[in-house]
């Protein structure tokens, strides 16, 4: 892939592929971990789909995430400068989405995470629920409260811009999703900075490894340190 | 070319609209609102005509307004015109709406806040479009405060002018524009591609922003009061994706192509089965086929059929049902929406197998 005239973005065929590579890697990496699971989604929901489609979406449902308010400082930023997420020192937390035992928040919170490929902007869209126990839907700033600390900064910054409530593209509820209107920007610069990424044959299945990594943090996830070691 | 879009701007859905019966407060009820709902805007944005016409049966409370029909909840956010398009395909003069200002169903709908939401919502389509036509959205985020206002105002107002003065600015020309002129010159013929653009600056090649709204039969109808009336919106297939353009010497992109491209499970339309094993930069592209430059259209046309398992039955735009041999770019041209947005709505016929019945 030549990166210097490449924008940032992928195919729905690219993204189908990285989706398969981070479904396996996830599984073999975080085995004592939810495992995501691709969701195929035939678009004409009235006729049985007879072939493998490429459509659809990758799915992580009924997850606790840790919220990391006092980590804020360590984590990596999105990239203005070069960075590699596997090298910074992170906390060394292998399983990275289960919480054991009671948070500090008055009651636990699930997430459901999509990640849905966008035809329109050609990349990955975090797609995001997030309920109590009894499946009651937190309000808008209830979340805010829940989301790691640098987040909930960013998104009073700029709410309407960041995470907005849309409709699931293909399951007719609203959902909360980040915006995907620069991700193809930095995701090339996110590539361009790491001159092992660039040099990588198998760049499409590091793609959204990386993307997640980033992404994530907004919600609070955070990825197997093995995922990220690629090479 | 303006009267195309003159037409567009100028329909409106005749409603009447109904208070739900559990909000009735009042004897006797109130009788339903009737009012002109422009087809290229969006229901909220009616609220304050209507409002006034039902406040005094209203139970005490908030309000959050929603609208329905049959017992659909309708979203908001899909022009008035597209909605009336879509679900109600034997046209239903006025068009009987119900009207609720309690109980937002909240976990079917997206959040409306009036007129705010609607002309955020609006303005993203726009960035969107604006993304798929250039690759970026800056020229629609660096447009001026007064002249953002101005361009909400305009598609508020329905006032064609004053958009098109005020959307010049955001440079959102779409491929295939040169088609317009080729179409008052009475060719229909694309010019050679050379790439992105050729030497007078013409886009040939690039992506259109198209909203599909596809829904599916298995039997045929002759009369649309015979079609099966859609009461969820899960039997409707949303495809928010963009009608990639490559020009190609001696053949005219028609809307009916542009319809197959988006269904590439029920139609193979070769020249887009590579479209994604290319990328743009760096490795080669794959050409376009060239064995399809022979065929004339109706041959093309009928060769479709025999390896595709469904059929296109009805494709409404701005509710007309345009001859699907006529070049896509004009149907974009002048049949978009202000956020230059194609709304699409297209039924299906698939062929079932018949499972032979026991005498």
């Amino acid at each position: 892939m030549d990166i210097s005239s490449w924008d940032g973005t992928i195919s729905l065929a690219e993204f189908h592929a990285a989706a398969c590579a981070l479904v396996e890697k996830w599984k073999k990496v975080s085995s004592a971990s939810p495992p995501w699971s691709w969701v195929s989604c035939p678009k004409q929901p009235w006729v049985a789909s007879h072939e493998v489609s490429v459509e659809g979406y990758l799915s992580l449902e009924n997850i606790i995430l840790v919220s990391i308010k006092e980590e804020h400082d360590e984590l990596p930023s999105f990239p203005q400068k070069e960075e590699t997420s596997c090298s910074d020192k992170e906390e060394s937390i292998d399983i990275a989405t289960l919480v054991q035992g009671q948070s500090d928040h008055d009651e636990i919170c699930y997430y459901d995470l999509h990640i849905v490929y966008s035809a329109p902007y050609r990349v990955p869209v975090l797609y995001f629920r997030v309920y109590y126990s009894d499946g009651e839907p937190l309000q808008f700033e209830d979340i805010k409260k829940h989301l790691p600390a640098h987040s909930a900064k960013t998104l009073l910054d700029s709410k309407w811009t960041f995470i907005t409530q849309e409709e699931h593209p293909y399951l007719n509820r609203p959902w909360y999703k980040l915006h995907p209107c620069g991700t193809g920007e930095w995701m090339k610069l996110l590539f361009q900075g790491d001159v092992s990424l660039a040099r990588n044959g198998a760049a499409i299945e590091v793609y959204l490894i990386s993307w997640l990594s980033f992404v994530g943090q907004v919600v609070g996830l955070r990825i197997p340190y093995e995922m990220l070691n690629q090479l | 070319m303006m009267e195309a879009q003159k037409y567009v701007w100028e329909g409106a859905i005749p409603l009447q609209i109904h208070l739900h019966e559990s909000e009735v407060t009042t004897l006797p009820p109130p009788l339903p609102a009737l009012i002109l709902a422009p087809r290229i805007g969006y229901l909220p944005l009616l609220i304050p005509h209507i409002k006034p016409h039902f406040s005094s049966a209203l139970p005490p409370g908030v309000d959050t307004v929603w609208f329905e029909y049959k017992g659909l909840p309708l979203k908001w956010y899909i022009p008035t015109g597209v909605l009336f398009d879509l679900l109600c395909v034997e046209p239903e003069r006025p068009w009987n709406l119900t009207v609720h200002f309690r109980g937002y169903p909240g976990n079917i709908l997206i959040p409306c806040e009036g007129e705010d939401s609607v002309k955020w919502s609006f303005i993203n389509s726009l960035k969107e479009a604006s993304y798929i036509i250039n690759g970026n959205c800056k020229n629609v985020m660096n447009i001026s405060q007064p002249d953002q206002v101005e361009l909400w105002h305009s598609v508020f107002n329905g006032n064609l002018e004053a958009y098109l003065k005020v959307s010049s600015k955001l440079k959102l020309g779409t491929a295939g524009h040169e088609y317009s002129a080729n179409l008052s010159s009475g060719s229909f013929v694309s010019r050679q591609s050379a790439g992105d653009t050729d030497a007078t600056g013409q886009v040939k090649t690039g992506r259109v922003p198209v909203r599909l709204y596809v829904w599916g039969v298995s039997e045929d109808f002759d009369d649309l009061e015979d079609a099966p009336q859609i009461d969820s919106w899960d039997k409707i297939s949303y495809i928010n994706r963009p009608v990639e353009i490559h020009g190609e010497e001696g053949k005219c992109f028609t809307l009916l192509d542009a319809v197959k491209s988006l269904l590439p499970e029920h139609f193979q339309y070769k020249s887009l089965t590579n479209e994604e094993s290319s990328k743009e930069e760096g490795e080669d592209e794959q050409k376009v086929p060239s064995e399809e430059g022979g065929e004339n259209l109706s041959e093309y046309v009928e060769s479709c059929y025999p390896s595709d398992n469904a059929e296109v039955k009805l494709v409404r735009i701005q509710g007309i049902e345009p001859k699907l041999e006529i070049p896509f770019s004009w149907v974009v041209h002048n049949l978009m929406n202000p956020e230059h947005f194609l709304h699409v709505c297209v039924c299906l016929k698939f062929s079932q197998v018949k499972i032979p019945s026991d005498g």
